[in-house]
């Protein structure tokens, strides 16, 4: 008996699931929408069609993972970064694949631009520990007690993850996404609709990093229907628009920060529509969603 | 008969009056109930939790269920400033917005009435004391009958007390019913009024559904104001399907007797939308004669947080959270 030949064999088809509270659903609603190629228009596979109702139910599992995470320490949570970095980095040619498609570039352009995902969450997995030094202060007092002030995280935060600019669909969502689970946030990203694939796959490289269940939640879907529900819920801190491109309407950048001003939520505007995302990011995203806990505490007493 | 003259005087024009003459008059009678179908049970009470209440009826719902709530804290560390606390909020539940109904009652120890009915003052609002060794109700008669002689003294409205549910379990039906009898006369106070009385059956423990349907008979034929499903102490407690049977039994009761009972599940209920199907289930099996806080209650203490989250939902059209409701 002969083997059977490749051209006979049919192919496994990978089907994309949201990635909420640690787990892969599908969309509540059943739909899915099809996902192309960039450059040949050619269907790629089918994502999830996240609505208003996944959200909600990812920013109560953002809600229930945030006092795990925000206790943790600082140690653990860059170990955890770490981890996802090194799985980031063993899954690189699945990657560069899908970036190459959803980016309409060669895998050889593409390969960098994986690489600098990884070393993005390397680099946030060190601020892990170290934010609190240049966030925080030891105040100066006059009198028997010390005075400090230490960052904390600020809650939930809702994310719209980059549609565009060099690197956008990993290395830009990996850069706003980092610094927010760094600080001890927990996160709901609205995925960007046209070039979803990279970030649901970036699920399965969480869901394999010790990062408890919640702590990240990604949703593909429509823009319109995913960040007005973030920028309206009570629940959500803060808001970080930084994929927002809609002019008008309801996912303008606009109407979120009238929702989000509201419900009293931080809001980060959006990057410009051809920011490079491989420029070094600095600290102001790692900054932005923390607040200042001062406190006194009275010695030789 | 101990229970009051007007009920034992409906029980006798039924022809149930002498059922709980002897044991074995009370054994027949209650294992002569008709079976439950366990399957067409829990198809009934699952089908009728797949109703979509929305917009003003949904508002209404809401409010109703909010009136309708025993806020419930029965922890071992309980304390005063607790219960303080507990009684502000039943009175007050969204201080932000006045137009939120009160609660129906704040259930708790009967060491802790006191200081309820103070924290209280002459607001409409009855204090619930759980009594006769609770949860367990394992102890003698004299103790549960002081028990709840000082709840009924220290000024409790109602009193939520447990049956024995081994007795029950090794058939001695006689001698659960006599406990309720005592029980409801221990809640006469001396001006001739009394505390309204809740029978717990722990509907966890009862193992079966033909069980909770004998323990709501025998609860009713002895003189219980209401049927209780559970104390929350378990891991099985109110649930849709249990809930339904003491429904049925109640409807029954008042179709042999006159007598009306009311019904109170507790324990699990946690979210609006668990609230709104055993709504959904009074309207349609006990219809609107049960449908107010005088026959319905829901023995709950997270179910309130939820309620409030849900009624800013609809009045603002944004998605509220924890952050905005008190933590107890």
């Amino acid at each position: 008996m002969s083997e059977p030949t490749s051209a006979l064999r049919l192919d496994v088809y990978k089907t994309y699931k949201l990635f909420v509270g640690g787990k892969f659903p599908r969309s509540e609603s059943g739909r899915v929408y099809e996902v192309t190629d960039r450059k040949s228009g050619e269907w790629l596979a089918n994502a999830p069609q996240g609505t208003r109702k996944d959200t909600r139910d990812a920013v109560s599992a953002a809600r229930k993972a945030f006092g795990g995470w925000s206790g943790a320490t600082a140690y653990n949570r860059g170990q955890i970064l770490y981890r996802a970095a090194e799985m980031l980095q063993g899954r690189r040619e699945q990657y560069i694949a899908e970036v190459a498609v959803s980016e309409g570039l060669t895998a050889k352009k593409a390969a960098p631009l994986v690489d600098a995902a990884v070393d993005r969450l390397v680099w946030y997995a060190g601020w892990t520990d170290k934010v609190a030094q240049i966030a925080g202060n030891a105040n100066p007092v006059a009198g028997p007690y010390f005075n400090l002030s230490t960052p904390e995280p600020t809650g939930v935060v809702g994310v719209v993850a980059p549609q565009s600019g060099n690197g956008f669909s990993l290395l830009g969502l990996v850069s706003v996404l980092a610094p927010v689970i760094a600080t001890g946030n927990t996160a709901v990203v609205a995925l960007a609709p046209g070039a979803p694939l990279p970030g649901l796959s970036l699920g399965e490289v969480l869901a394999t990093s010790d990062l408890p269940g919640g702590v990240v939640n990604l949703i593909s879907g429509r823009t319109e229907d995913i960040a007005p529900t973030l920028a309206s819920h009570a629940d959500v801190n803060a808001l970080d628009l930084a994929g927002v491109v809609a002019e008008e309407g309801p996912a303008s950048a606009k109407s979120l920060e009238v929702a989000a001003a509201d419900t009293l939520k931080r809001v980060l505007r959006p990057e410009s529509a051809s920011y490079d995302w491989t420029t070094a990011p600095g600290t102001d995203r790692l900054l932005t969603f923390l607040e200042t806990k001062t406190v006194w505490h009275p010695m030789g007493m | 008969m101990s229970s009051s003259s007007t009920a034992s005087g409906h029980l006798a024009a039924s022809g149930l009056a002498d059922v709980a003459s002897s044991e074995a008059s009370l054994r027949r009678f209650l294992h002569g109930l008709p079976g439950i179908d366990a399957v067409g049970l829990q198809a009934r009470a699952s089908g009728l939790g797949t109703r979509s209440i929305k917009t003003t009826a949904k508002a209404y719902a809401i409010d109703l269920a909010i009136s309708m709530i025993d806020l419930t804290t029965l922890e071992g560390a309980d304390t005063p400033g607790k219960v303080r606390s507990l009684c502000q909020k039943a009175k007050n539940p969204d201080p932000g917005n006045p137009d939120v109904p009160h609660t129906a009652a704040v259930c708790v120890y009967p060491d802790m009435v006191p200081f309820a009915k103070e924290a209280l003052g002459g607001a409409p609002i009855n204090v619930a004391a759980v009594a006769t060794a609770f949860p367990s109700g394992r102890a003698g008669l004299p103790v549960k009958l002081a028990d709840t002689a000082e709840a009924v003294a220290a000024g409790a409205d109602e009193i939520d007390m447990v049956i024995d549910r081994g007795a029950f379990l090794s058939g001695r039906y006689l001698e659960i019913f006599e406990l309720i009898a005592e029980i409801k006369k221990a809640c006469e106070r001396p001006d001739g009024t009394a505390a309204h009385l809740k029978v717990i059956f722990e509907t966890g423990e009862l193992v079966t559904y033909d069980n909770i349907r004998r323990a709501s008979w025998l609860a009713m034929l002895a003189g219980a104001d209401f049927i209780k499903t559970s104390t929350g102490k378990v891991t099985v407690n109110a649930t849709p399907a249990n809930t339904l049977v003491l429904m049925e039994a109640v409807r029954d009761f008042r179709n042999a007797t006159g007598v009306q009972v009311g019904v109170k599940p507790a324990g699990g209920i946690r979210t609006t939308k668990d609230a709104m199907k055993y709504l959904v289930m009074v309207n349609e099996i006990l219809g609107d004669d049960w449908l107010s806080p005088d026959w319905f209650r829901f023995g709950a203490s997270s179910l309130l947080n939820d309620l409030l989250m849900q009624r800013q939902k609809l009045a603002s059209g944004r998605y509220s959270g924890p952050d905005y409701v008190t933590v107890d």
